[in-house]
């Protein structure tokens, strides 16, 4: 399998003009989490048993793109975007970032100089922030981590820029304020200034809207492109919201049960969706249409445990078109030019 | 219905009306804080210590709810006459007995009488109605997985064969894919058991889905209600214009997102004349000064308030 996907990589990049830079290039990326368990089951169990979080995946973000990593909760897209800024420490894999892999950095201090140019937004602004913490120091932690400057002048400076990048304005107002006095949508916007203070070139947003309201969520999401625009930094967006992703992303992956099933242009995939999950996760979505007449694709059930995913194809579970083969094999990602996917349907 | 805070009072709903006829389905939208959740429990009075009704008037086929005692609102209307499944509700499960006991709880306690036996054999074919294997009863909370967990919810609140179901953020929680099949199996049950919903949500998309009235709710107040398909076809009020804009659709068109500058207002201190009006596009002279009414709009079975109209 390994060698599989490192040789659908060459062919991928190949098809694609080969002047298009790469920012992060992920290469067979694997974390098994291994199961905790008391001392009896362990003595009586001969094996440890593992999460598989996120089971041998490949990607490439292009320079300047944003990349969408779709799927249902536990499919392992968080795990995959924590390994990408390396919080989580994968099993086995490589996340090339301009040419060092990330993953086979020794020590916490050749990380820490790489990431001030990558940086995280985290899904939920409630818990993100430091409630002890003014707005301003919240945002200035980057800078004084990195050691970017001493001067508090230039300090004050840099975080009233960021902050009105958010159209947090005036930014007097919210510097010092602490995150109490702040609205969901605020918050989230404090911490996106938190990422985005120090310019980095890579950015995972993990779930960044998906806390806040509606009115609220398009309005972020709108500064967070003008942002990523104007600064062409390279984005990792982690939702569960196929309809965002298709607005936000260039291209898409979407990921069952630690495994990347189909990937794409976002265009392509959710308006021509080839593998059986990816049709059935868009036919979920509910439509802000009451004449809308969709197909009703509902498949049954609910994802199943990582611990013992399921034989051959994991999602042959639940799938509506599961054939003996799907249960015995495990399909390999077929490479269709544009576009990738993993289903014994395709395969010819 | 207002709430009393040691900052002042804060006018959670104010002067909303609606009204629900068997096998209609109403969909209350809103942002958070917009008192939808506040309008549902006040039906009930439910509402916490702090919250009163001030006034208005709540019937429920033909009887004052507002007019009754206590005991009698226990025994007479809630959970037979209206039940609610509570944002959460699914979460709420009591986590060391098994299902079907906890329906069959909800059962003995208002229909005195009722022996266990038959209270199980009822819990096992509320469960079959919401699509569960009725042999679940046996399962503990835990046992059972999100989707599995909201439709028991859905399944106590039917245990009394209520005429009104009030359903808060029903499926938030869950998974695209989950939510479609609770979302259904909804559906399934306004059509079968001929129970009104009241379906509470602050995504539009889920309103469209699932109910034939809707309810726009901003700052407290109805901006605009009526039938569905009309709304959604040709939404009157500004707010509810910017409100679908702001939904991208996954299908549709590719257009830019719209959003609602500025942030919902403050309930203690409301802006003055329409409460939308500063976050409004469209703001006239008057807004500023005088609170709109709710006007019919023409022959459109709809009701905005809007100065524009």
């Amino acid at each position: 399998m390994a060698t599989l996907s490192a040789s659908w990589h060459v062919t991928y990049t190949e098809a694609k003009n080969l002047n298009e830079e790469i920012a992060v290039d992920v290469q067979s990326l694997t974390k098994h989490f291994i199961l905790k368990m008391g001392l009896f089951k362990t003595l009586v169990t001969k094996q440890t048993l593992e999460v598989h979080a996120v089971d041998d995946i490949s990607f490439k973000i292009r320079k300047g793109e944003i990349f969408g990593l779709v799927g249902e909760s536990g499919c392992g897209k968080t795990t995959t975007g924590r390994m990408l800024v390396r919080l989580i420490q994968p099993t086995a894999g490589k996340v090339v970032f301009q040419g060092t892999d990330l993953v086979s950095l020794k020590s916490d201090e050749e990380m820490r100089r790489l990431r001030r140019k990558i940086q995280i937004i985290f899904q939920d602004p409630y818990e993100s922030l430091n409630p002890r913490m003014s707005i301003f120091d919240i945002v200035a932690e980057p800078v004084r981590i990195q050691k970017i400057t001493e001067n508090e002048e230039e300090i004050n400076k840099m975080v009233t820029q960021a902050l009105e990048d958010l159209d947090l304005v005036p930014a007097e107002e919210f510097m010092y304020r602490f995150p109490h006095e702040m609205s969901g949508g605020q918050r989230q916007r404090v911490a996106i200034a938190r990422a985005f203070i120090l310019r980095p070139e890579f950015i995972v947003a993990d779930e960044p809207v998906s806390m806040l309201d509606a009115s609220i969520r398009s309005e972020v999401l709108k500064l967070l492109i003008n942002l990523q625009k104007r600064l062409n930094t390279s984005f990792l967006y982690i939702t569960h919201d196929v309809a965002i992703s298709r607005h936000m992303c260039e291209h898409v992956g979407v990921m069952y049960l630690g495994k990347i099933v189909e990937m794409g242009t976002s265009e392509d995939v959710i308006m021509k969706p080839l593998h059986p999950y990816t049709e059935a996760l868009i036919a979920a979505v509910p439509v802000p249409d009451p004449t809308a007449r969709r197909v009703e694709v509902v498949i049954k059930g609910e994802v199943p445990s990582a611990i013992n995913p399921p034989s051959g194809c994991r999602f042959h579970t639940r799938c509506p078109y599961v054939m003996e083969v799907c249960k015995k094999k495990e399909p390999e990602l077929i490479d269709l030019g544009e576009r990738v996917v993993a289903c014994w349907l395709r395969t010819k | 219905m207002y709430y009393g805070t040691n900052r002042g009072l804060v006018k959670a709903v104010d002067d909303v009306s609606f009204d629900v006829n068997e096998k209609d389905a109403l969909g209350l939208a809103g942002e958070s804080g917009c008192g939808k959740t506040s309008a549902a429990l006040a039906i009930l009075r439910l509402l916490p210590t702090n919250g009163q009704v001030v006034d208005g008037k709540i019937e429920i086929e033909g009887q004052d709810i507002l007019k009754l005692s206590e005991k009698d609102l226990r025994e007479t209307i809630r959970w037979k006459k209206v039940s609610v499944i509570f944002q959460g509700a699914m979460n709420a499960l009591h986590p060391t007995y098994k299902i079907g006991d906890q329906i069959a709880e909800a059962i003995i306690k208002h229909e005195p009488g009722v022996k266990k036996e038959a209270a199980m054999a009822r819990a096992r074919q509320l469960m079959q109605l919401v699509g569960m294997d009725a042999s679940r009863v046996n399962r503990y909370p835990h046992e059972l997985s999100g989707g599995m967990k909201q439709r028991s919810v859905t399944a106590m609140a039917l245990a009394c064969n209520p005429s009104i179901l009030i359903a808060d953020e029903p499926t938030t929680a869950l998974d695209v894919i989950v939510q479609a099949q609770v979302l259904g199996v909804m559906k399934d049950l306004r059509s079968r058991l001929s129970v009104a919903m009241i379906l509470i949500s602050h995504d539009l998309s889920i309103i469209a889905e699932t109910c034939n009235k809707t309810a726009i709710m901003y700052a407290g107040k109805i901006v605009e209600y009526g039938d569905t398909v009309a709304i959604f076809k040709e939404p009157l009020h500004p707010y509810t214009q910017k409100l679908i804009a702001a939904f991208p659709s996954v299908l549709g068109r590719r257009t830019e997102l719209s959003s609602i500058r500025g942030f919902p207002p403050d309930l203690l201190d409301p802006p003055s004349g329409c409460r939308f009006h500063p976050r409004c596009e469209q703001a006239m002279e008057i807004c500023r000064k005088a609170e709109p009414v709710s006007k019919k709009s023409g022959n459109l079975k709809r009701i905005v308030a809007c100065h524009l109209y």
